[in-house]
């Protein structure tokens, strides 16, 4: 801390003013996010999978996967020495295919959340900013999506767009998943825009973009990330879904494609639980890690309870 | 001029007016004129979103029938005429008939609406022994643990609530078929693993009851377990926002045992979220509907929902939509009513 009285009052620009707020508003968060039991076993079950997805090129081999270089395997072997946790139907380790399923599962979770946040965002926020046609219109938007069933339209959407790529089960989850940050963005927006400094920049002069990107934005960007963590967890348990429906990515190994590829192999009625219980368990662990994660920020950057930065 | 509204009650202005009379007849009326308005427009925004949703199809969509042999000549030529026509002309086709009532089904080759109208009872019965297990557990294990938040109960039910609200419903109804239907070890499997009802029973005798009702127990568990975290997370967040106000203290100042307080006071002040809730989630329970029903191969929409997917039977897929979608529109209508009848603070 320096002493302010030393320094000539010019020396501190307003930027290294704002650099100094920041970086203890944020020391501050994180002091409360670590004083919260949930958000912090959220974080240490995340950052297992995320090592595990990192490094599964290192754990095992591609080859392992490849069903050509595992004829010789017997299928759905149970757990053994070799085989941790068994074999699947085309003998492939189901270890080594749950390793390399975090990979797809995380994946997709993140980039189809990120598309949705950015989407969300720019809804929610020109829908708080822009009163008139383009405000209502854009509020109308976000209410009608919100009515529609969530599974339904990802699912009619996968089989109507037909051709499954990574890409293409990314973009069908993010484009759906939106409305719901869209809503909170517009809630907050609203408070801010209520507030003098915005009233501030109208006198001044700032043009719409500027109102929404230099005061607007920073303010509801807090409770966006927040959002956005829970929305990993529903986008990867809708991937989970969409896979296990047939509607994945056939060549690319999620969690979800493993559940499908068991059910269909008859491991349900056939006993073979080393094969259905591991990729179910995964699902879960990420997703309460992601909602935990996700209702921590909320609680310590929630207003109501005066931890946040302001 | 609040002040002087409140020093004297009778102002003569016309809003204070309106507030001191009261909004019991013609405010409940126009707002379930604007709730109403408001759905008819959301259900035209819907049949829109539709109509381009399956129009984005790539190839030939009368080439779908091709396969078929049930169906006539006459109706594939009028089928593959309707979808080869320019697109505003379908489109004023399409709303001239948005719900398509004669619409054929390219998997069965029969009308879909038939299709879906044989399938649609096993779906009600699903959805809605979930949906009542679901809340009377959900509320239960909500008001308890909200009542002593930070208690043993409320560290425990929290951890298992969001547990179940981390799992995919339909591995959940897989393990239940590995354990109850498959058995395991010393389990041994007594439910049946497939249909709604044992072929050759009518469904309203009383052996048919017994039949859905065998079959219903494992689809519906693995559905209420994962839907019963919601509500009991929302009711005990209501709850704790109840726990600090006044009225309580009122009530506990009268010497009310806590029992009752919470039950005459807290409890019906909190319950309207999760009222509104569990009109609301009828969305995301037919969502996870689609999974279980195909994990149970139980005969309802959610199965009709996955063949038609597999079949790829666009047209089925967009009748199914439609009545997911336009379930859930009436559902939040009824949802809203509901709420401002109950609580006359909503109408405005």
């Amino acid at each position: 801390m320096s002493a302010p009285s030393d320094a000539p009052p010019t020396a501190l620009s307003t930027r290294a003013i704002a650099r100094a707020r920041r970086k203890k508003s944020l020391q501050r968060f994180a002091r409360a996010f670590f004083q919260q039991r949930a958000g912090v076993a959220g974080l240490g079950i995340l950052l297992v999978f995320i090592v595990l997805a990192i490094s599964a090129p290192l754990l095992f081999s591609r080859e392992m996967l490849d069903i050509t270089q595992t004829l010789g395997n017997e299928s759905l072997e149970g757990p053994n020495g070799t085989f941790w946790l068994g074999t699947d139907e085309n003998g492939r380790s189901v270890l080594a295919v749950l390793v390399w399923g975090a990979r797809a599962s995380l994946i997709v979770g993140l980039a189809a959340s990120l598309i949705s946040m950015v989407l969300g965002t720019l809804i929610g926020v020109g829908s708080g900013h822009y009163q008139g046609f383009v405000g209502s219109l854009l509020q109308r938007l976000t209410d009608w999506f919100l009515v529609i069933p969530f599974i339904p339209l990802v699912v009619v959407l996968a089989a109507v767009l037909g051709q499954r790529g990574l890409g293409t089960i990314v973009l069908v989850l993010g484009v759906t998943s939106w409305p719901g940050t869209a809503r909170l963005v517009r809630a907050q927006t609203l408070s801010v825009e209520g507030r003098p400094y915005l009233e501030r920049a109208k006198v001044l002069g700032d043009s719409d973009w500027q109102q929404m990107t230099k005061h607007v934005l920073p303010n509801v960007m807090p409770l966006v990330l927040a959002n956005t963590t829970l929305t990993v967890a529903i986008v990867i348990l809708s991937e989970t879904t969409l896979a296990f429906l047939g509607l994945g990515d056939p060549f690319l190994d999620s969690w979800g494609t493993m559940l499908d590829k068991a059910t269909g192999a008859g491991a349900a009625s056939t006993g073979a639980w080393w094969y259905l219980l591991p990729p179910g368990l995964c699902v879960i662990l990420v997703v309460l890690a992601f909602t935990l994660i996700g209702r921590t920020l909320e609680v310590v950057l929630n207003p109501r309870l005066g931890v946040s930065d302001r | 001029m609040a002040v002087e509204a409140t020093v004297a009650p009778a102002a003569s202005d016309p809003a204070d007016e309106r507030r001191v009379r009261g909004p019991r007849g013609g405010g409940l009326g126009r707002f379930i004129g604007y709730r109403l308005l408001a759905g008819l427009g959301t259900l035209l925004f819907v049949l829109l979103f539709n109509f381009f949703l399956f129009r984005m199809l790539p190839g030939d969509p009368a080439a779908r029938y091709r396969g078929v042999r049930s169906i006539n000549p006459e109706d594939l030529d009028r089928i593959r005429d309707e979808l080869t026509a320019p697109l505003p002309e379908q489109f004023i086709a399409y709303l001239k008939d948005p719900l398509a009532l004669d619409g054929i089904s390219s998997w069965k080759g029969q009308p879909v609406w038939d299709l879906v109208s044989g399938r649609a009872w096993p779906t009600i019965v699903l959805l809605g022994t979930t949906t009542v297990v679901a809340v009377v557990i959900g509320v239960w294990v909500g008001i308890k643990a909200g009542w002593n938040r930070g208690g043993r109960f409320d560290k425990v039910s929290t951890a298992v609530t969001l547990l179940f609200y981390a799992t995919p419903e339909f591995w959940l109804g897989l393990l239940l078929i590995l354990f109850f239907s498959t058995g395991i070890g010393f389990l041994p499997g007594i439910f049946p693993s497939g249909g709604v009802i044992d072929s050759g029973l009518e469904p309203l005798s009383f052996a048919g009851i017994g039949s859905i009702a065998e079959h219903t127990v494992l689809p519906a568990t693995a559905l209420a377990a994962v839907y019963l975290a919601e509500y009991s997370l929302i009711m005990r967040a209501s709850m704790v926002d109840e726990l600090g106000q006044d009225y309580l203290m009122t009530a506990r100042a009268k010497g009310m045992m806590d029992r009752l307080v919470r039950r005459r006071h807290a409890v019906p002040n909190a319950s309207l979220p999760t009222i509104t809730l569990i009109f609301l989630n009828i969305g995301f329970i037919i969502g996870g509907a689609i999974t279980v029903e195909t994990v149970f191969s139980y005969p309802g929409l959610g199965l009709l929902t996955f063949e038609a997917v597999s079949e790829q039977d666009y047209v089925l897929m967009q009748a199914l939509f439609l009545v997911f979608t336009g379930s859930v529109i009436v559902f939040n209508i009824v949802a809203d009513i509901l709420i401002a009848v109950i609580d006359p603070r909503i109408r405005t």
